[in-house]
């Protein structure tokens, strides 16, 4: 069982990062937990939020996204409750500000590759969200930080997206687009070096002489101060290794979601990062189990004339039966491949998660468990 | 572009051309939804009656794999096995594409498989996204369009189960990309071609969502979106639904104790008041669902609903909801 007072009481604990695939709760896990740390252990807390639901987003009064964490209004107890929102263009502006002398600035900010790429460039959000991770630890102005991660497909993007981002930055390979093809050339031999001149005289026309021009000079402004950038990004990733970091895993009770969950805990498991847990949020159960679904299904069968709505209710009970059945499972799956990780169940409530009164409903559950 | 018309005569077309027009159905939805399944299921819902259909996956998931319990898809055709409906499983992978098209365009040969090796291929539909989205969908309107020797189309449909709603405007938008991209040359004309198909009456964009409160914001969000950039936009496909139990009626607990008693079940407290709160969150959550349904009817498109499958889904939950794909009109 998942002691999650105990990680958010912790004083060394500064640092809890949730993550999983998308739409299993995320972003709700971790307000919850950031509400709980700030109202039942005292903690100056801040939640980077990414992408939360408009309604969630409200409630935590994040209806302006200007990239910096904002008080939560209605917050009991000792502790403090701040919530930002991710913006990442703003976030990356920021770096480049930072590392960059204006006038530099300014041109990289007018390159048509740099505004494409500040907002689309898939990777960018994780980069960005570990940027600002790294950006709220420096100044000491919290206990702990509660980190939410991108809607990415995969839980492992936000483990690897920076590094990709970095590779792509650090422009090998567009030097060696931007060399005009010499595939005629004495010295080449290989089919390889041979047709890279055809091939980036094919990308560049494919592509356009001008996005390659942006690309170069994009890449070439961004290159003095690209060191302190990725010297950065490291720096952050080695805290995600220390144990004043928690990993907690979400994940819906389906099959899609577990096993991603499951590649989730073992690359943390062989980047050494501490995983404290898994949270499986949206479970099913009954205060009923011994009533199972078949018997219910038969007794609902035999009352549907007589007593309608009686059976209807059995049938209720008896889709409840089947859901418990099945996600247990799936959980099962987990449970067996990792029996060291602790598991905390979140019911699913009746109806969407879009308030303080919500969130702490979801921070008790977590901590029921 | 020459888009002919199918040769097929009136006699070749069935019942459900009315209900599902389109060549190209394009299936999106926020991420989870069902997207995959209902692609499949509506693959197999064309497919009815002995035309062959087509069913392409972008993503690089493998997720039509997954579903039909397949080895990893080849970038290729491949007739869905265990006979039944003529259905073709396609996984349209970038990089291939990309060296299809360098193949095609400038002669590359294998040389360009060499390139694989050095990422470059990678970087280059990295650094231009638009670049990649226009391979891809580049890819599916040949499918579309492609003719046999005799002039006949070689697909009655084609099903993509695309990008989720987030990222459904910009992959369709192909002309927007394409224009950041070369300003002559053959994708341009590529893209241009590809862009009017997704505008024509060929295409229509489905959209897969849940009675929750995301997708369905993403849902309307998506319609808003298509709708500016003139793709036309099919059903609205509600999934997994729930039965409607115990809709619009109170259940008294002397009811319960009544039907219980029948039943021959027990009636303590703790039966009696479980199974009257697991009826209430029912309510709760129907309640909620029902406001929700009133908010995609608003939306004033064709709608129809999927039920919850309780045992999940496998080959026959596919097939199973293609019967009823095909029986609404
Ligand atoms: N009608 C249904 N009844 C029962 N289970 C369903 C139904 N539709 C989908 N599912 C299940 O829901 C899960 C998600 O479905 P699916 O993979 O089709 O969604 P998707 O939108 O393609 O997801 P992604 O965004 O990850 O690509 C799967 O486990 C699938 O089996
Ligand atoms: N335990 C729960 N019970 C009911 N609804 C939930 C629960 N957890 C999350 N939700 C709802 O599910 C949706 C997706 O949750 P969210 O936290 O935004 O997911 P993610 O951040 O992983 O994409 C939201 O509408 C949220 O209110
Ligand atoms: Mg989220
Ligand atoms: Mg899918």
């Amino acid at each position: 069982m998942l002691d999650v007072d105990a990680v958010l009481g912790d004083p060394r604990v500064r640092i809890v990062v949730c993550c999983g695939s998308g739409g299993v709760g995320k972003t709700t896990t971790a307000a919850a937990l950031a509400l709980r740390a700030a109202e039942k252990h005292g903690r100056r807390t801040v939640v980077l939020t990414i992408d939360p639901a408009r309604r969630l987003a409200q409630s935590l009064g994040l209806t302006e996204l200007d990239n910096t964490p904002r008080v939560v209004d209605g917050v009991d107890g000792p502790g403090e409750l701040h919530a930002m929102m991710l913006d990442m263009k703003r976030t990356f502006d920021e770096v480049v500000l930072t590392h960059t002398a204006p006038e530099r600035a300014r041109e990289i900010f007018a390159n048509p590759f740099y505004q494409a790429m500040s907002s689309t460039f898939s990777g960018t959000q994780e980069y960005m969200a570990m940027e600002k991770l790294g950006q709220l630890r420096a100044g000491d102005r919290w206990d702990l930080i509660v980190v939410d991660t991108p809607p990415s497909r995969s839980a492992l993007d936000f483990l690897d997206a920076p590094a990709r981002l970095s590779r792509f930055l650090d422009g090998k390979m567009l030097r060696l687009l931007m060399v005009p093809a010499r595939a005629g050339g004495k010295s080449m031999f290989n089919l390889v070096t041979a047709s890279f001149g055809v091939f980036s005289k094919a990308v560049q026309k494919i592509l356009g002489a001008q996005l390659l021009t942006d690309l170069s000079g994009f890449v070439s402004a961004l290159d003095s101060t690209f060191g302190g950038f990725r010297e950065r990004a490291e720096q952050t990733y080695r805290v995600l290794q220390d144990p004043q970091t928690a990993f907690l895993v979400v994940a819906a009770p389906e099959p899609d979601a577990v096993r991603e969950a499951s590649y989730f805990a073992r690359r943390l498991g062989a980047e050494r990062m501490p995983l404290v847990g898994l949270v499986l949020n949206r479970v099913h159960r009954s205060e009923l189990p011994e009533l199972s679904a078949k018997q219910s299904t038969e007794a609902a069968a035999e009352l549907a004339e007589e007593h309608a709505m009686t059976a209807q209710a059995l049938e209720v009970h008896a889709l409840l039966m089947r859901q418990v059945a099945r996600e247990s499972t799936v959980s099962t799956d987990f449970t067996d491949e990792f029996p060291d990780v602790p598991v905390a169940h979140v019911p699913a409530q009746p109806t969407d998660v879009h308030d303080l009164t919500g969130l702490r409903a979801v921070g008790d559950a977590l901590a029921a468990s | 572009m020459v888009l002919n018309d199918s040769p097929d005569g009136p006699a070749a077309r069935s019942a459900h051309d009315t209900a599902w027009p389109a060549r190209l159905h394009v299936v999106t939805g926020k991420g989870g939804t069902g997207k995959t399944t209902v692609a499949a299921a509506l693959a197999f819902a064309l497919a009815a009656g002995g035309h062959r259909t087509l069913l392409v996956e972008v993503e690089g998931r493998q997720g039509l794999a997954q579903l039909f319990e397949l080895e990893p898809l080849p970038y290729a055709e491949r007739r869905l096995p265990d006979a039944g409906p003529d259905v073709r499983l396609l996984a349209v992978d970038p990089e291939e594409a990309l060296l299809e098209y360098l193949d095609l365009f400038y002669r590359m040969g294998r040389a360009g498989r060499a390139l694989r090796k050095l990422g470059a291929i990678d970087f280059a539909t990295t650094i231009a996204p638009g670049l990649r989205d226009v391979l891809l969908t580049g890819k599916v309107k040949e499918a579309t369009t492609r003719t046999d020797d005799a002039g006949r189309r070689v697909y009655r449909a084609v099903v993509l189960d695309a990008p989720p709603t987030g990222r459904i405007g910009r992959f369709l938008n192909v002309t927007a990309e394409a224009a950041r991209l070369a300003k002559l040359g053959p994708i341009k004309t590529q893209s241009e071609s590809v862009a009017a198909l997704l505008r024509s009456p060929m295409t229509s964009v489905h959209l897969v969502t849940l009675l929750e409160e995301m997708p369905v914001q993403e849902t309307t969000d998506a319609i808003a979106e298509l709708s500016g950039l003139n793709i036309p936009i099919g059903k609205i496909i509600v999934n997994s639904t729930r039965p409607p139990l115990l809709a619009d009626a109170k259940l008294t607990q002397a009811e319960l104790k009544r039907g219980l008693v029948a039943a021959g079940l027990p009636v303590d407290r703790r039966t009696v008041t479980t199974l009257l709160a697991e009826a209430r969150d029912h309510q709760a959550r129907h309640a909620l669902e029902q406001q929700l349904r009133g908010e995609l009817a608003e939306l004033r498109r064709p709608m129809l609903e999927l039920p919850l499958l309780p045992d999940g889904i496998d080959l026959a939950g596919v097939r199973h909801l293609a019967g009823l794909l095909r029986a609404a009109a």
